[in-house]
């Protein structure tokens, strides 16, 4: 028996990635890392920012994700988000531009604790990416 | 009649205005290619997210403590109008059949004494509301210097509405905006967004047992913000479309009817022309007689 399942990546543009021959996706979901192997329970969740990782059979990719939803049916993934980017043709400069800004929202006093604490979360990825 | 000179010039007027409106199709005809192309792939994710959505909602026992985007604020007093525009002129109807339906939906608001709050998105909307709803604008919003329509200029339209709907501003919110049917056809559309519309949940109710992570109502909580952006952002790309379609065939027919007019002018200038030889030709031959 096979081990692969479907991904769809779409952001709001396009629809950006989309593979059949997936073994395994690391998620950073709001509640901590979850891993998706095929024939997982039909999920719900959102992302908060981190890097997603992909397994397939033609080896393994990294995307940065901002935010996102994922749905998990019938082994199927549908990965939503704002903004994505792969690891592997990252431009430097958009992501200081990005860590900029969430700085900045940070520095906003209004903010609540759950903004913040994804601002937080964005920014050491950032860190770690750069 | 007039003058030769005259006519001269105005046969070379119109054909310059020509050179302009066959340009603006020209140009028309691509932006709305590439416009008809992200529209198309900006499909799958308000699908996907309308799809998320309904099953997240048929998963909501306790409707009274569903998210407020969900179900509404329970009144219907106030509401607001996002009127979404073109910033350029030029393109046949498609700014004035937007506002006319918005004009419509605006009277009876008002005929009901309910309360009246319009965004305008676009600088032809604005101009156009400014005289008779000019009080009621309470924000405009314009992307003059963004070249395409992209997710984050919708994202700020968002979260202007739901800050506004966080402030309890107003009940129902509903967005204008022309769906693109073809190049000829665009349609009006009005379309509710705050509180949801959720008439169309009963199709697909097959029932399906997720798991949420965290709770369904963190989830909604959420997603129904970029929910409305997503709608928003939707409405935009079907927005650019039909004004590139709108623009391409008014065009169109200008460049034909200035064609029109050249044709016209010319016949009108040849005669004209042909008058004032015989008329010479006469004179010199009746000059010529009396001698």
């Amino acid at each position: 028996m096979s081990e692969v399942y479907s991904v769809e990546i779409v952001n709001p543009e396009k629809s950006f990635l989309s593979k059949d021959d997936v073994t395994e996706v690391v998620l950073p979901a709001f509640e901590g890392e979850i891993g998706i192997l095929k024939d997982h329970i039909s999920i719900i969740s959102f992302l908060k920012p981190g890097i997603i990782k992909l397994f397939s059979k033609s080896g393994e990719e990294n995307f940065y994700v901002s935010d996102g939803i994922i749905e998990f049916k019938n082994n199927n993934l549908s990965i939503l988000t704002s903004l994505i980017l792969n690891l592997k043709d990252i431009d430097k400069e958009k992501i200081s531009e990005i860590q900029k800004t969430a700085e900045e929202e940070l520095k906003n006093p209004e903010i609540n604790d759950q903004k913040k604490y994804l601002l937080d979360q964005k920014l050491d990825v950032l860190k770690s990416i750069n | 009649m007039a003058s030769l000179d005259d006519l001269k010039k105005r046969i070379s007027s119109v054909k310059s205005t020509q050179k302009i409106t066959k340009a603006m199709k020209m140009v028309a005809a691509a932006k709305l290619r590439r416009a008809q192309e992200s529209a198309e792939k900006g499909r799958p994710y308000s699908e996907k997210m309308n799809n998320i959505i309904l099953n997240l909602s048929n998963g909501i026992s306790d409707i009274e403590n569903a998210p407020k985007l969900l179900s509404g604020t329970g009144e219907d007093k106030v509401h607001l109008c996002v009127v979404m525009t073109s910033d350029r002129g030029l393109c046949g109807g498609f700014n004035t059949n937007i506002i006319k339906k918005a004009k419509i939906f605006f009277q009876k608001i008002l005929d009901d004494g309910k309360t009246l709050k319009i965004i305008t998105v676009g600088s032809k909307g604005y101009d156009q509301l400014k005289r008779v709803y000019g009080d009621n604008i309470i924000e405009r919003i314009s992307f003059k210097d963004s070249k395409n329509v992209n997710y984050f200029d919708a994202d700020k339209v968002g979260k202007i509405v739901i800050e506004k709907f966080e402030k309890k501003e107003f009940d129902i919110c509903t967005i204008f905006y022309n769906q693109f049917k073809n190049v000829i056809t665009q349609i009006p559309q009005e379309q509710q967004i705050i509180p949801l519309n959720t008439s169309e949940k009963e199709e697909n109710s097959q029932e399906d047992n997720y798991e949420f992570e965290p709770e369904e109502d963190e989830i909604l909580s959420n997603l129904l913000p970029k929910n409305i952006s997503t709608q928003i952002f939707k409405a935009m790309l079907e927005n650019s479309a039909s004004e590139q379609g709108s623009r391409m065939s008014a065009m169109d027919n200008a460049t034909r009817n200035a064609g029109e007019m050249v044709d016209k002018l010319t016949i009108e200038y040849n005669r004209s022309r042909q008058a004032a030889i015989t008329k010479e030709l006469i004179e010199i031959i009746s000059g010529a007689e009396s001698l």
